[in-house]
């Protein structure tokens, strides 16, 4: 038991932060009078966040620099909307378009980074200069105006399920249930082989136990996920392309030096700069970076409403930026995961869906939110000086 | 007889069950200079800020004694407004405001809460003069040195009627001139009835200046030195400091010298904003293998700026020179260049320069050279540690363990991170500036004994010191720099705090006739 506490004393903010997710899980669950995990709600919970997410991971390395992106909200509209017209006017096919739409997404980016990199105008000042610029551009391009419909297969990157839909075990669609164990097992492979090769090299491992414990853990939560939407319409595509990001950019932060030089970046730049990290390099991919993951975004947003419409993606980078300070990442850079921003995106999400359900209004759904992130942080703060004064 | 301004009885102070103070007994007699020597981490800061406020009355155990009435401090201010004043180590002044706003921060000259500019004018003016410091009230504190910054501190705690000033470190950042300046300041102060506080590292000034030394060590008072009764000397407090006889401060080397290495020709280096004034000046020199060469002279004279340029144009942004590596001529345009050849540049300000103070020791010792520990861009975690683990082994660096941020370090453990990080990138030419700056004692010997291994290993070493002795001490040749140029350069055998100065002072005599 001794060794499980020590366990949960050393990732106190990670296991903090999941806790606090299945608190307001459980407590909107009794809210709610158990709609929140109703198959179809949970479906809805995946579709209606993925923008965040998907903003959350571009927006923690932004943070991780020790800078914001306030740009991302007119990206997303400004990227839908050249999309909308590509597709609705010019009758360009939807894979083209795609591609070119991620590629001004880049662009975008990379004009930001060069200011910002390149030039050292600060981030807030450029990217605020953007978030004017990408939405004066959106409401030319649309001329104020709504542009749809869409072809179905763009609709599908959004609001499309995994092939299959009908074959099903009783009422479950063997599909999910299929996604589920494989990804269960996926996990135990990569534990398994990260313990081996830790004792290769003959360090410390965590007890079998604990690690069994954390283990089950997750593969009951993936299934309680997968069974869940296995009731409902399947997998939708959308959780495919949000856990293929997701364990991308943590492999990326966590394992290559590409990561470990945004966090020497971010933790203290002279510092960095003169053990030989390309700063400035660093920063525009970066930036770079979040420019085409806001175009994904932009795509997603599209094809969900489908339409391009001049208000999309509005506030859009307040919602990630909430996320990675609520998922423990530090205003002055240097420290936050890409885990971390994800459970703070959902803890978002699942306020705002249970409110919703509730019934309670957007006004105060928008205070609650705001009470939400201060107290997250504040709980941070707390728990840090407390740290130092021992 | 002297009075008894001061007396701090059985001060104990723990951070979570470990003594940072056990029972401390400290006296102060009015208008004395009472020097605080110890190691770091003995406790002379903790002690200080218990004195001052910082830590509040009923988190640590004992009393304090102000002229005999007993203090309970809240906080800074109720020390303040009984005439303690310290000084820290980290300059508090905020470079964009003047000097005389400065002196007068929290404690303006204002009537109803508005600013009477002619009286912070006049009053900063007196002050000034009474610290010696000839500078207009109005010029901005980022326009002066951090000697006249130093002194605009002192003025500040003036202005504060202050009967006890306490110094933590104030001449680790001056050069001879300035520091020989303030503690003339401290003792014409003393003279006026002010009495001192003295927390320092170099013990030729506190031998100099005090009349009393305390030494402590682990948080205990092992014994305090008087001026006239007492053994004064240098040797006799490292001795107390330290715990046990320091016979060399330098430790034995071999002596295996081989071929140049190393080579800098006619190297200029330009102001990095004003690009027409040349800081550098037909800089050359060598280094050889196995060689320690040092480079002295004063603060400002250019050493660091030499060794940054050379770093990949770490400094400066125009340059011209050549520089040559075994024979042949090599550019360095940035620092990943710098690395791949082999150099290392280790920063005399290993805070804001050398780590990355939030991150754990494991991640600042890779950083330089990551790609020895990965393939294709992606890290192999566990041979990270094993070789981040192998160098901390091979250094000593005292720590729980790899995952320990540098933050919570001691300052000669975290150089030894420092070190530790530019050896795995494996160089062959080491540029140490200040390498030993604001550590104590032991950890210095122990830095020694890790360059004499690597210059014994085939490294060239250059260091750059502010510490004559211990250039004397390390070096093999030393290279004297004035005002941006390399002004002579003395064998070890001819070398001497005299020999050095006098190429100094003949160097700046030329500089003036031209």
């Amino acid at each position: 038991m001794n060794q499980l506490g020590r366990y949960f004393k050393e990732n106190i903010r990670q296991n903090g932060m999941v806790m606090a997710l299945i608190l307001i899980m459980v407590l909107f669950q009794v809210l709610t009078h158990g709609i929140l995990f109703r198959p179809m709600n949970v479906n809805n919970l995946v579709l209606q966040n993925a923008y965040v997410l998907i903003l959350a991971t571009g927006m923690l390395l932004c943070i991780l620099t020790g800078n914001i992106d306030l740009s991302v909200g007119s990206v997303v509209a400004f990227v839908g909307a050249i999309a909308s017209v590509m597709m609705v006017d010019w009758g360009i096919s939807v894979g083209v378009t795609i591609f070119a739409a991620l590629l001004i997404g880049v662009a975008v980016g990379a004009f930001h980074g060069y200011f910002i990199a390149y030039w050292r105008i600060p981030a807030f000042i450029v990217t605020l200069a953007g978030m004017l610029i990408w939405r004066g551009l959106t409401m030319v391009i649309l001329k104020g105006q709504t542009k749809s419909p869409f072809a179905k297969s763009f609709q599908a990157i959004a609001a499309g399920y995994l092939p299959g839909r009908e074959v099903r075990i009783g009422e479950y669609n063997i599909v999910a249930l299929v996604f589920g164990l494989v990804l269960s097992l996926i996990l135990i492979f990569m534990v398994l082989r990260s313990r081996k090769n830790k004792g290769k090299y003959g360090f410390e491992v965590l007890p079998l136990w604990i690690e069994g414990i954390k283990i089950v853990f997750l593969i009951l939560v993936v299934n309680l996920l997968t069974f869940s939407l296995a009731k409902y319409n399947g997998i939708p595509i959308m959780l495919l392309l949000l856990i293929f990001l997701i364990s991308l950019y943590t492999f990326i932060t966590q394992r290559t030096i590409f990561g470990r030089h945004i966090y020497a970046l971010g933790g203290n730049e002279k510092a960095a700069k003169l053990s030989g990290v390309k700063t400035k390099r660093v920063m525009f991919l970066v930036y770079t970076n979040m420019g085409m993951l806001a175009a994904l975004a932009g795509l997603v947003v599209a094809g969900r409403l489908n339409a391009a419409t001049p208000k999309a993606g509005n506030m859009f980078e307040l919602d990630a930026i909430a996320s990675c300070f609520i998922g423990g990442a530090s205003a002055s850079g240097g420290i936050g995961t890409i885990i971390g921003a994800i459970v703070g995106g959902l803890v978002m999400g699942v306020l705002n869906n249970g409110m919703s359900i509730m019934g309670v209004s957007v006004d105060w759904q928008q205070a609650i939110k705001g009470l939400v992130l201060l107290g997250a942080v504040f709980f941070d703060v707390v728990t840090k000086s407390r740290n130092q004064g021992n | 007889m002297a009075r008894t301004i001061l007396e701090m009885r059985q001060i104990t102070k723990d951070f979570s069950g470990v003594k940072a103070l056990d029972a401390v007994d400290l006296t102060i007699v009015d208008d004395e200079i009472h020097a605080l020597v110890g190691e770091n981490g003995a406790g002379k800061s903790t002690l200080m800020n218990v004195l001052s406020g910082v830590y509040p009355h009923g988190t640590y155990k004992g009393d304090i004694l102000l002229e005999g009435k007993e203090c309970t401090f809240r906080d800074i201010k109720d020390s303040e407004r009984l005439g303690i004043v310290i000084i820290h180590q980290e300059l508090a002044l905020i470079p964009f405001l003047s000097i005389a706003e400065n002196i007068f921060l929290g404690n303006e000259q204002s009537s109803g809460g508005i600013i009477d500019w002619n009286s912070t004018a006049r009053r900063a003016g007196e002050l000034l003069k009474k610290v010696g410091l000839e500078e207009n009230p109005n010029t901005l504190i980022g326009d002066i040195g951090v000697g006249k910054q130093q002194l605009v501190e002192i003025a500040k705690a003036l202005s504060k009627d202050v009967k006890l000033l306490i110094l933590d470190e104030p001449t680790a950042a001056l050069n001879d001139e300035e520091s020989d300046n303030l503690l003339d300041l401290l003792i014409d102060l003393k003279a006026h009835g002010v009495t001192c506080i003295l927390i320092s590292h170099k013990l030729n000034e506190v031998e100099k200046v005090s009349d009393q030394i305390t030494i402590i060590r682990d948080g205990k008072v092992i014994e305090t030195l008087v001026k006239g009764k007492s053994d004064f000397h240098e040797d006799r407090i490292i001795q107390s400091m330290v715990g046990r006889e320091i016979t060399d401060r330098w430790p034995e080397r071999q002596h295996k010298i081989g071929e140049e290495v190393f080579r800098v020709e006619d190297w200029n280096v330009y102001h990095p904003q004003h690009e027409d004034r040349k800081v550098i000046n037909d800089a050359s020199f060598t280094i050889r293998k196995g060689e320690v060469v040092g480079f002295a002279g004063l603060m400002g004279a250019g050493r660091t700026e030499i060794a940054m340029s050379l770093f990949g144009r770490s400094y400066g942004q125009k340059h011209s020179g050549n520089i040559f590596k075994d024979g042949k001529e090599i550019q360095l345009h940035n620092v990943s260049q710098a690395v791949d050849n082999g150099i290392a540049y280790v920063s005399e300000d290993r805070k804001n320069y050398g780590l990355i103070l939030i991150q754990d020791i494991k991640n600042n010792v890779s950083l330089a050279n990551l790609k020895k520990v990965s393939r294709n861009g992606i890290i192999n975690t566990n041979e990270e540690i094993l070789q981040t683990d192998s160098y901390r082994k091979r250094l000593s660096v005292r720590c729980r363990g790899l995952q320990q941020t540098v933050q919570t370090l001691s300052g000669g453990n975290q150089q030894k991170v420092v070190l530790s990080k530019w050896l795995m990138a494996e160089p062959d030419i080491l540029l140490l500036d200040e390498p030993t700056r604001g550590i104590d004692v032991g950890a210095k010997y122990e830095i020694y004994t890790i360059i004499n291994k690597l210059a014994l290993e085939g490294k060239a070493v250059l260091m750059i010191s502010s510490e004559m002795p211990e250039l004397l001490g390390m070096c093999d040749r030393i290279y004297v720099v004035n005002s941006g140029e390399i002004a002579g350069v003395l064998d070890r055998s001819e070398a001497s705090q005299e020999s050095i100065m006098k190429i100094i002072m003949t160097h700046q005599k030329e500089l003036r006739k031209e």
